[in-house]
C-alpha cells in the first residue's frame, strides 16, 4: 500500500507500465508531430523570453537608448543594492509564513471534508471560492477591511476587547497582514491536494488499528499523516513556488509600502522594469529570482523523494 | 470510539459524547467555511450600500435600503462595458488557441512519452509571470502591436497553454489505448486515430482544461497592467484603476470588484466537481 500511495503522489507519466514492442516504439516518435504547433507557441512566448532575458541582463539597456554589452555588471550591482537585498528578506519572510499556515489549515480542512456529512458538496464549493475569485477584486475588499479607522477588522477586534491594529499601514505588521490574505486565498488549494491524497488511502491499517484499540488522534498521527505526506509535500512545493511569485495582492494592497517594508522581489522587479525602465538591471533580477525559485523547488523535490523513500520502507 | 469505552461507559454518557463530538465537528466546519463566505458577503454589502452607510462606524452590515447607484456610477465613470468585452475576447481567444494547439500536444506528449517536454511545461509554470513581460513588452513594441488586444491575448497563452497541456497529458495517459490501436489496425492514420477516437473520448478532460484556463486568464492582472492601454484594459486592470482615480469611495469600488469576480464565482459553484478534479490532479495555476 505504501507503493500505491507513492505512485498516486507521482506527477509525470512513466508510472503506468505498458509493454512497448519495437513497432510501437517506432510509432512513439511519430506522435511528436502532434506537439509541433504547441512547441512553436512555447518557443515564441516562453522559451524566447527566457533567452532574451539572459541576453538583456548582460547589457546596459534603458528602453530609449542603444544597448551596450556590460558583462556581469548588472549582477554585481545587485550585490550592493541594499533595496534588492532587503526585498529578498521580505520575500523569504512572506514565503515561510504563506507556506506553513495554508498547509496547516489546509490539512485540517481536508480531514474535515474527508468525512461524510450533509451539505458537504455545497460547503466544499463555498470553501474553494476564494481560490477561484479574481485576486484583484478580493484584494480591494481586503484593503477596505484593513482601513485603520473605518475598516471592519478593527471593529471586530475592538468589539471583542482587543486593541486596534494598523494592519498594512505599519511596517511591523504589513507582511503578516498580507500573509493573512494569502492564507485566505490559497488554503483551499492545499485542501484539494490533500483531500485527493486522503481519498486514495487504503482502509486495512485503520481496521487493524481499531482492533488494537487506537484512538482517533493516534490513528491520524501514526497512519493518516505518514500516508498522505507525499501529497502534503506536493502542496508545500506548489505553495512555495506561488508564494515566491506572489504579486497581485501585494501590488494592489500596499505596492510594496509602507516605505519598502513589503517590497518583495517581484514588486521590486516590477518597479525597476516598468516604472524606472532599467531593463538590463531588471533582467538580472529575473535571472537571480528564477535561479532562487529553481533551487528552492529542487530542494523541496529532493526532500519529497526522501519522504517517499521513508514511507515506502 | 474504542471497544474498551463501549464496555465501561453507560449509554447516556456515550450519547453525550457523540453529541459533543458532533458539535465539535460542526463547529470546525463553521470555522473553516465562514471566512470564505464572509469576505464575499462583505463585498456584496459594500456594493449595495449608500456612501453614508459605507463610511459609518461602527459598520453597517446589512444595507438599510439596497441601491444600484454604485453600479451605475461604475459604468458612468469609465467604459466598463468595453472593458468587460475586452476581458471576454481575451479570455475566450487565449483559451481557444490554447485548446487548439494544447490538446494535440497533450496527446502527443502522452503517446510519445516525451517527459522532457512535460518538464519544460513544469518549469514554465514555476517562472514568475513578470519575467516573460519584459522581453515580450519589447517584442510587441518592435512589432507595433501595442494598442491592440493581441499582446494581451498572446501573453495569456503563457497561462492557458501550460494548464491545457498539463491536464491533457494526465488525461490521455489514463485513457485506454485499445480503441485507437484497433482503429490503427483497421487502416486509420495517426491523425484519424486522434480525431475520431481519442478526441471524443477525452471530452471531460477538455471541459476541465477549458474551465480552468478560462478562469485563470480572466483573473490575470499582471499582464494587463503592463500591456493594456486606455482602450484595451481587461476587467481586473479596470477595477484597479477605479482604486487609483477615485478618492476613498468604497461603494463603486466594491461594485466594480463584484462585477469582475461574480462570473467566476457562479462558474465555480456550477462546475465545482470539474474544478476539483482538475486542480487535484496537479495544482495548476497560472501567473
Amino acid at each position: 500500500m505504501a507503493i500505491e500511495a507513492q505512485s498516486v503522489g507521482g506527477e509525470i507519466s512513466e508510472t503506468k507500465p505498458t509493454v512497448v514492442g519495437g513497432r510501437a516504439y517506432a510509432r512513439r516518435g511519430r506522435y511528436m508531430r502532434f506537439v509541433v504547433p504547441a512547441l512553436i507557441v512555447i518557443l515564441a512566448v516562453i522559451v524566447f523570453p527566457w533567452f532574451f532575458t539572459i541576453w538583456m541582463s548582460v547589457h546596459d539597456w534603458q528602453i530609449t537608448q542603444t544597448q551596450t554589452f556590460t558583462g556581469l555588471d548588472n549582477y554585481l550591482s545587485l550585490l550592493s543594492d541594499q533595496r534588492f537585498l532587503e526585498s529578498i528578506v521580505h520575500t523569504l519572510y512572506f514565503t515561510v509564513l504563506a507556506v506553513i499556515l495554508p498547509v496547516i489549515f489546509g490539512v485540517f480542512s481536508a480531514v474535515i471534508f474527508h468525512q461524510r456529512f450533509p451539505w458537504r458538496g455545497v460547503l466544499r464549493a463555498v470553501f474553494i471560492m476564494p481560490m477561484m475569485a479574481t485576486p484583484v477584486a478580493v484584494a480591494l475588499v481586503w484593503t477596505m477591511m484593513f482601513h485603520p479607522q473605518l475598516g471592519v477588522l478593527n471593529y471586530l477586534l475592538t468589539s471583542i476587547g482587543l486593541p486596534e491594529q494598523l494592519w498594512v499601514y505599519d511596517q511591523a505588521t504589513v507582511i503578516p497582514s498580507l500573509v493573512m490574505v494569502e492564507v485566505w486565498h490559497w488554503t483551499p488549494l492545499v485542501m484539494l491536494i490533500v483531500l485527493g491524497g486522503l481519498a486514495a488511502l487504503p482502509t486495512e491499517p485503520y481496521e487493524s488499528a481499531l482492533i488494537d484499540g487506537a484512538s482517533q488522534w493516534q490513528m491520524f498521527w501514526h497512519i493518516t499523516l505518514p500516508l498522505v505526506m507525499p501529497f502534503i509535500m506536493v502542496a508545500i512545493i506548489i505553495r512555495t513556488i506561488d508564494a515566491l511569485k506572489a504579486f497581485d495582492t501585494i501590488f494592489v494592497i500596499t505596492q510594496g509600502g509602507p516605505g519598502t517594508a513589503s517590497e518583495t522581489i517581484n514588486i521590486y522587479l516590477y518597479l525597476q522594469a516598468f516604472s524606472f525602465y532599467n531593463i538590463g538591471h531588471a533582467s538580472a533580477v529575473v535571472v537571480v529570482f528564477f535561479v532562487l525559485i529553481v533551487i528552492l523547488s529542487l530542494l523541496l523535490l529532493y526532500v519529497r523523494q526522501r519522504t517517499l523513500w521513508a514511507v515506502s520502507r | 470510539m474504542s471497544a474498551k469505552q463501549a464496555v465501561y461507559t453507560p449509554p447516556i454518557g456515550l450519547r453525550l459524547k457523540a453529541l459533543a463530538g458532533k458539535i465539535a465537528f460542526w463547529f470546525s466546519v463553521f470555522v473553516i467555511v465562514s471566512p470564505a463566505i464572509l469576505i464575499f458577503l462583505w463585498m456584496l454589502s459594500l456594493a449595495f450600500k449608500t456612501e453614508v452607510e459605507n463610511m459609518a462606524f461602527p459598520p453597517v452590515f446589512i444595507p438599510s435600503a439596497p441601491t444600484f447607484a454604485n453600479f451605475i456610477k461604475v459604468f458612468e465613470a469609465s467604459p466598463f462595458a468595453l472593458y468587460t468585452l475586452n476581458s471576454v475576447i481575451v479570455s475566450v481567444s487565449s483559451t481557444a488557441i490554447a485548446l487548439l494547439v494544447g490538446v494535440p500536444a497533450g496527446y502527443g506528449i502522452a503517446k510519445a512519452r516525451a517527459s522532457g517536454l512535460a518538464v519544460l511545461i513544469l518549469i514554465s509554470r514555476m517562472t514568475p509571470g513578470l519575467s516573460y513581460l519584459i522581453p515580450l513588452f519589447i517584442l510587441f513594441r518592435f512589432l507595433g502591436l501595442t494598442g491592440t488586444l493581441w499582446p494581451i491575448i498572446i501573453t495569456h497563452l503563457v497561462i492557458t497553454l501550460p494548464i491545457v497541456v498539463w491536464i491533457m497529458i494526465g488525461y490521455y495517459e489514463d485513457l485506454h489505448p485499445e480503441l485507437e490501436e484497433a482503429a490503427l489496425c483497421d487502416g486509420a492514420n495517426l491523425w484519424q486515430g486522434f480525431w475520431y477516437v481519442a478526441l471524443p473520448l477525452s471530452r471531460p478532460g477538455i471541459v476541465v482544461a477549458s474551465i480552468l484556463a478560462f478562469i485563470f486568464s480572466w483573473n490575470n492582472f499582471i499582464f494587463g497592467v503592463v500591456l493594456a492601454g486606455r482602450e484595451t484594459r481587461t476587467l481586473p486592470v479596470a477595477v484597479y484603476n477605479v482604486l487609483t482615480f477615485e478618492q476613498v469611495s468604497w461603494g463603486p469600488l466594491a461594485a466594480a470588484a463584484l462585477i469582475v469576480t461574480l462570473p467566476v464565482l457562479i462558474l465555480t459553484v456550477f462546475v465545482q466537481r470539474e474544478i476539483v478534479s482538475g486542480l487535484a490532479a496537479g495544482g495548476v495555476k497560472g501567473g
